[in-house]
C-alpha cells in the first residue's frame, strides 16, 4: 500500500464551501431583520427565531427518519427558515411558522432529494400554501410601531384606490378601502416604515445585504437586475408613464427581497447566463401583470414560483454556445 | 517591443494562488546525475519505441536507444553513458506503465555525436531541420508530449501564418519556463527561428503572463533586433496557457471544436520545446534533460533543476535536501493538471515539468456534498460547458447524454473542480465520460467496418 494520497487532478481547491455561501446569505439578510425588529418589536424576532429553529429541526428529524446523513451544518435549512419568516406578517401565530417550515423543508426540499434538488424556492412554496390555507392570517398586516394597529400594505392601498377610482370595477379589497389611509411617502417606502411582511419592508436594508452578496460573488446581477428593470419598465408603461408610481412599485411589497434573495435561489433558477436573464425578465413580466391586472395586490411570490417550474425548460433552450463551436449547415 | 493584452482575454478561468514565489527567483541548478537511469520507451503521445540496444550494450550520452514505430512517435536517447543493465516494465509518472531501458551510469558522459551538424541555421534546409527535430526526440514540453515534428508538418492544405511560443506557465508552483526565459532567452529565440523557418512563417509571438515581469523584460530585450518576433504580456488567469485559450487571447480566433490550431493558421509551441530545438540544431544535443521545478510545502529546499531524463523522483527530491515533513501527496506536473504519484520510484520523463510535495494539510480531501447548482463551474469553464450537467449524466452512466452536452470538448483544465463549493468530482466524472465516449465511438467504427466488409 502506498502511503501517498493518489487522487485525480486538480490537487488544489478554493476555500469556498456550501456552508460559507449559506452563511453569506444569512449575513446579508441580517440588516433587514434588524430593521424589522426595530419596526415591529419582539414579535419579529420571535418569528425569525422560530422559523430558523423549526426549519433546522424539521431537516434534522427527516434526515434521521430517512437514515440519511444529517446536513444541517450547511446552514441551508437555516436560510430557508429565515426566508420563510421574512415572508410572514409580524402578526403570524407560532403554528403558522411551524407548519410553513414543515412544508418548505419536508415537502418542497427533502421529498425531492434535499439540497439542490428542490424545483421551487422552498420558502416561497410554503408561503403560497399558507396563503391558500389561511388567507386572512397571512394578510393581517400591522402598522410599524409598538401599538400594533392593523393596517393594509401600501400595495393593497394602491390597488384599492385603483379599484375605487374605476367605476366599473367591483374589486373588493375590503380592509384597504375601509382604511383608506394616506399612501406613505417614497422615503417611508424605501426605508421600510410601512406595513408588510417581516423581511420585505425595508428596501434599504435589503439592498445593503444584496450589495454584500454581489460583492462576495454569491449571486450574479443577472436575475435581480433583469427582474427589477422589467418590473419598473412595465409598471411605467401600464400606468400611463407615471414615473413616481414605477419607483413606488419597485420598493413596495416583496420585489427587492424576491429579486435578490428568492429568485436567485440556486436550485430553482437556471445555471446558464442567458437563462438567468430570461428568468429575471419572466419574473418581471409576471409581477407587473399580476400587480396591475391581477386580483392580488402582490405578485412577486407567484411570479418566482412560476418561473421556478419553467427553469428546466429555460435551461434546455439557453445552452451556451461552446468555445469553437462550428454551426452546422452554414 | 512588448504588446500588452490585458483586457482582451478568454472568458472564464480562475485565479488560484500561484505559489511561484517559492522558486521563481532561484537559478536553474544542475541535478546530480544518478548511478542508474530508467529511460521509458514511451514518453510521448503516439506509438511506443522499439529498443535499439540489448542488455550488456555500452551506450553513449545522447545515443538513440529507442526507435519510433510510426510517424506519430519520437525516439528516446540515453541520458548518461554506461551499460544497459536491463529492460523491464516500469511505472510512469503519468499513471501508465511502459517498457524501459535501465542504464548504469559510468560517470564519464561520453557524448554521441551522430546528430551534430556542421551547417549553420541559414544553410540547413527545411527538411534537414525537421529531421533534426525528429531525430532529437523533441516533444511538446508544456506537458502534452505530442511529437513536435508531427506538429511542424501540417497538412499541405493548411497554411500556417503565425507561431506562438507559450511562456504563459499558468499552472501554480511551476517556474521552469519562467527561469528558462530569464536564463536562456537566446535559446528560445533561436528555436523560434528554426520553427519559423520550417513552417515558412514570418510572424511570431512569445506570450507570457504578466505575473512574470522579469521574464517579459528579458525576452523583450532579447527580441529587440528581431523584427518578426514580438513579446506579448497576457493577463494572469488560469488556463491562459491552454492552447485554445492562448490562441484566442492572442488572435481573437477560436480553434473549431474538434479541430486543430492549424485549421486557423496558428501553431503553438512551448518555450521549453523551442529551447530544446535550439540545442538540437546548434549543439546536436537530443532531448535527454529537462528543467523540473521541485516545490510544494513539504520539500526542504524548493529548486529549479536541470534533470537528466530517467532520474527517479527520489533522486531529484534528494537533490533538494529531501523533505521537512513526510509528504502526503507527490504530484508530477502542476497542481491543476498534474498526476498524483503512488511511489517515488518513477523516472523523470519528457513530460515532467514539476515535482510537487504536498503536506498532509494541503493534500486533505473534502467530502463531496450535494450539488447546489450555484453555477460557478459554468462561469469558470473556458469552453462554456455546463460541467455540473455533464458530471451528473456521467455519474448516471448516461454517456450519450454527456456527449450531447459536448463532454468531448472539455480540455480538462480542472477549473470546475477547483471552484466547486460542494467539492464535487466534476472533472473526474467528465474524464470518465470522455473515456466511455471514446470507447463507444471506437466500437461503433469497428462495427461499421465489420458490416461493410460483410456487405462486400
Amino acid at each position: 500500500m502506498s502511503k501517498f494520497t493518489v487522487s485525480p487532478s486538480p490537487h488544489i481547491r478554493t476555500n469556498e464551501s456550501t456552508s460559507r455561501i449559506m452563511l453569506d446569505v444569512i449575513i446579508a439578510l441580517i440588516p433587514a431583520g434588524v430593521v424589522s425588529i426595530w419596526l415591529f418589536g419582539a414579535k419579529s424576532l420571535w418569528i425569525i427565531l422560530l422559523g430558523i429553529v423549526s426549519s433546522v429541526l424539521t431537516e434534522y428529524l427527516i434526515q434521521k427518519l430517512m437514515k440519511k446523513s444529517v446536513t444541517i451544518g450547511d446552514f441551508s435549512a437555516a436560510v430557508t427558515g429565515l426566508l420563510l419568516a421574512y415572508n410572514l406578517p409580524p402578526s403570524a401565530p407560532w403554528w403558522l411558522v411551524v407548519i410553513g417550515s414543515f412544508i418548505a423543508i419536508a415537502l418542497v426540499k427533502q421529498v425531492f432529494g434535499g439540497l439542490g434538488h428542490n424545483f421551487m424556492n422552498p420558502a416561497l412554496a410554503a408561503r403560497a400554501i399558507l396563503m391558500a390555507c389561511w388567507p386572512v392570517r397571512m394578510t393581517s398586516w400591522i402598522q410599524p410601531g409598538t401599538d400594533a394597529v392593523s393596517a393594509a400594505t401600501p400595495l393593497a392601498l394602491l390597488k384599492a384606490s385603483d379599484a375605487a377610482s374605476s367605476a366599473t370595477s367591483s374589486a373588493t379589497v375590503s380592509g384597504a378601502t375601509a382604511a383608506s389611509i394616506e399612501i406613505p411617502s417614497l422615503w417611508d417606502v424605501f426605508s421600510g416604515n410601512i406595513a408588510g411582511t417581516i423581511g420585505e419592508v425595508s428596501s434599504l436594508a435589503l439592498l445593503l445585504g444584496a450589495a454584500y452578496l454581489l460583492y462576495r460573488g454569491v449571486i450574479s446581477w443577472r436575475i435581480p437586475i433583469a427582474y427589477i428593470a422589467t418590473t419598473f419598465v412595465l409598471t411605467f408603461i401600464f400606468n400611463g408613464a407615471d414615473l413616481s408610481n414605477a419607483f413606488y412599485q419597485i420598493f413596495l411589497g416583496g420585489l427587492i427581497l424576491g429579486a435578490f434573495f428568492m429568485a436567485t435561489d440556486y436550485s430553482s433558477s437556471p445555471v446558464t447566463p442567458l437563462g438567468q436573464i430570461i428568468m429575471g425578465v419572466g419574473c418581471g413580466i409576471l409581477t407587473a401583470v399580476i400587480r396591475n391586472y391581477g386580483g392580488y395586490p402582490e405578485g412577486v411570490s407567484y411570479s418566482i414560483l412560476l418561473m421556478n417550474v419553467a427553469t428546466p425548460l429555460i435551461e434546455k433552450y439557453t445552452m451556451p454556445k461552446i468555445f469553437g463551436e462550428v454551426r452546422k449547415n452554414v | 517591443m512588448t504588446k500588452k493584452l490585458r483586457l482582451f482575454s478568454f472568458t472564464g478561468g480562475i485565479h488560484p494562488p500561484d505559489s511561484k514565489q517559492l522558486t521563481e527567483n532561484k537559478e536553474i541548478e544542475i541535478c546530480k546525475v544518478p548511478e542508474v537511469v530508467t529511460i521509458p520507451l514511451q514518453q510521448h503521445v503516439g506509438a511506443p519505441c522499439e529498443a535499439l540496444v540489448k542488455i550488456g550494450d555500452k551506450v553513449k550520452l545522447g545515443q538513440k536507444i529507442g526507435q519510433p514505430k510510426g510517424f506519430v512517435s519520437a525516439p528516446v536517447h540515453s541520458s548518461v553513458s554506461g551499460v544497459v543493465k536491463s529492460i523491464e516494465t516500469v511505472d510512469l509518472p503519468n499513471g501508465g506503465r511502459a517498457s524501459a531501458i535501465i542504464i548504469e551510469n559510468d560517470g564519464e558522459d561520453r557524448p554521441d555525436d551522430s546528430l551534430k551538424s556542421e551547417k549553420e541555421l541559414e544553410d540547413l534546409s527545411r527538411e534537414e531541420l525537421l529531421n533534426i527535430v525528429m531525430e532529437a526526440g523533441i516533444v511538446g514540453m508544456g506537458g502534452a508530449c505530442f511529437p513536435t515534428h508531427v506538429k511542424l508538418s501540417p497538412p499541405e492544405n493548411k497554411k500556417i501564418e503565425l507561431i506562438i511560443l507559450n511562456g504563459a506557465e499558468c499552472e501554480p508552483y511551476l517556474t521552469s519556463d519562467h527561469r528558462l526565459m530569464i536564463e536562456h532567452p537566446e535559446e528560445i529565440i533561436y528555436g523560434m527561428k528554426v520553427i519559423m523557418k520550417i513552417l515558412n512563417v514570418s510572424q511570431g509571438y512569445i506570450a507570457i503572463e504578466d505575473n512574470k515581469p522579469d521574464a517579459i523584460k528579458t525576452m523583450t530585450d532579447a527580441v529587440k533586433d528581431e523584427k518578426d518576433i514580438q513579446v506579448l504580456s497576457l493577463r494572469t488567469r488560469y488556463p491562459q496557457g491552454a492552447e485554445k485559450q492562448l490562441i484566442y487571447t492572442v488572435t481573437g480566433r477560436q480553434v473549431p471544436s474538434g479541430g486543430l490550431p492549424a485549421d486557423i493558421g496558428v501553431e503553438v509551441n512551448n518555450v521549453c520545446t523551442a529551447a530544446a530545438i535550439a540545442r538540437a540544431v546548434r549543439l546536436g544535443q537530443p532531448l535527454y534533460q529537462q528543467i523540473v521545478t521541485v516545490s510544494g510545502g513539504a520539500v526542504r529546499e524548493p529548486k529549479n533543476l536541470l534533470v537528466r531524463l530517467g532520474t527517479s523522483f527520489r533522486d531529484v527530491i534528494d537533490c533538494c535536501g529531501g523533505w521537512t515533513e513526510e509528504p502526503a501527496k507527490i504530484i508530477s506536473g502542476g497542481p491543476m493538471m498534474g498526476t498524483a504519484q503512488h511511489t517515488l520510484d518513477v523516472p523523470v520523463t519528457k513530460e515532467t515539468t514539476g515535482i510537487l510535495l504536498f503536506t498532509e494539510k494541503k493534500a486533505a480531501q473534502a467530502e463531496p456534498s450535494n450539488c447546489i447548482r450555484c453555477a460557478r463551474c459554468v462561469s469558470v469553464c473556458p469552453i462554456h460547458l455546463l460541467p455540473l450537467n455533464i458530471s451528473a449524466q456521467s455519474l448516471l452512466s448516461n454517456y450519450e447524454e454527456a456527449e450531447r452536452l459536448h463532454a468531448m470538448d472539455c480540455i480538462e483544465c480542472g477549473c470546475c473542480s477547483y471552484i466547486c463549493p460542494a467539492s464535487r468530482p466534476l472533472l473526474q466524472s467528465i474524464k470518465v465520460a470522455k473515456k466511455e465516449i471514446t470507447k463507444a465511438r471506437k466500437q461503433n467504427a469497428q462495427a461499421k467496418q465489420a458490416t461493410e466488409s460483410i456487405k462486400r
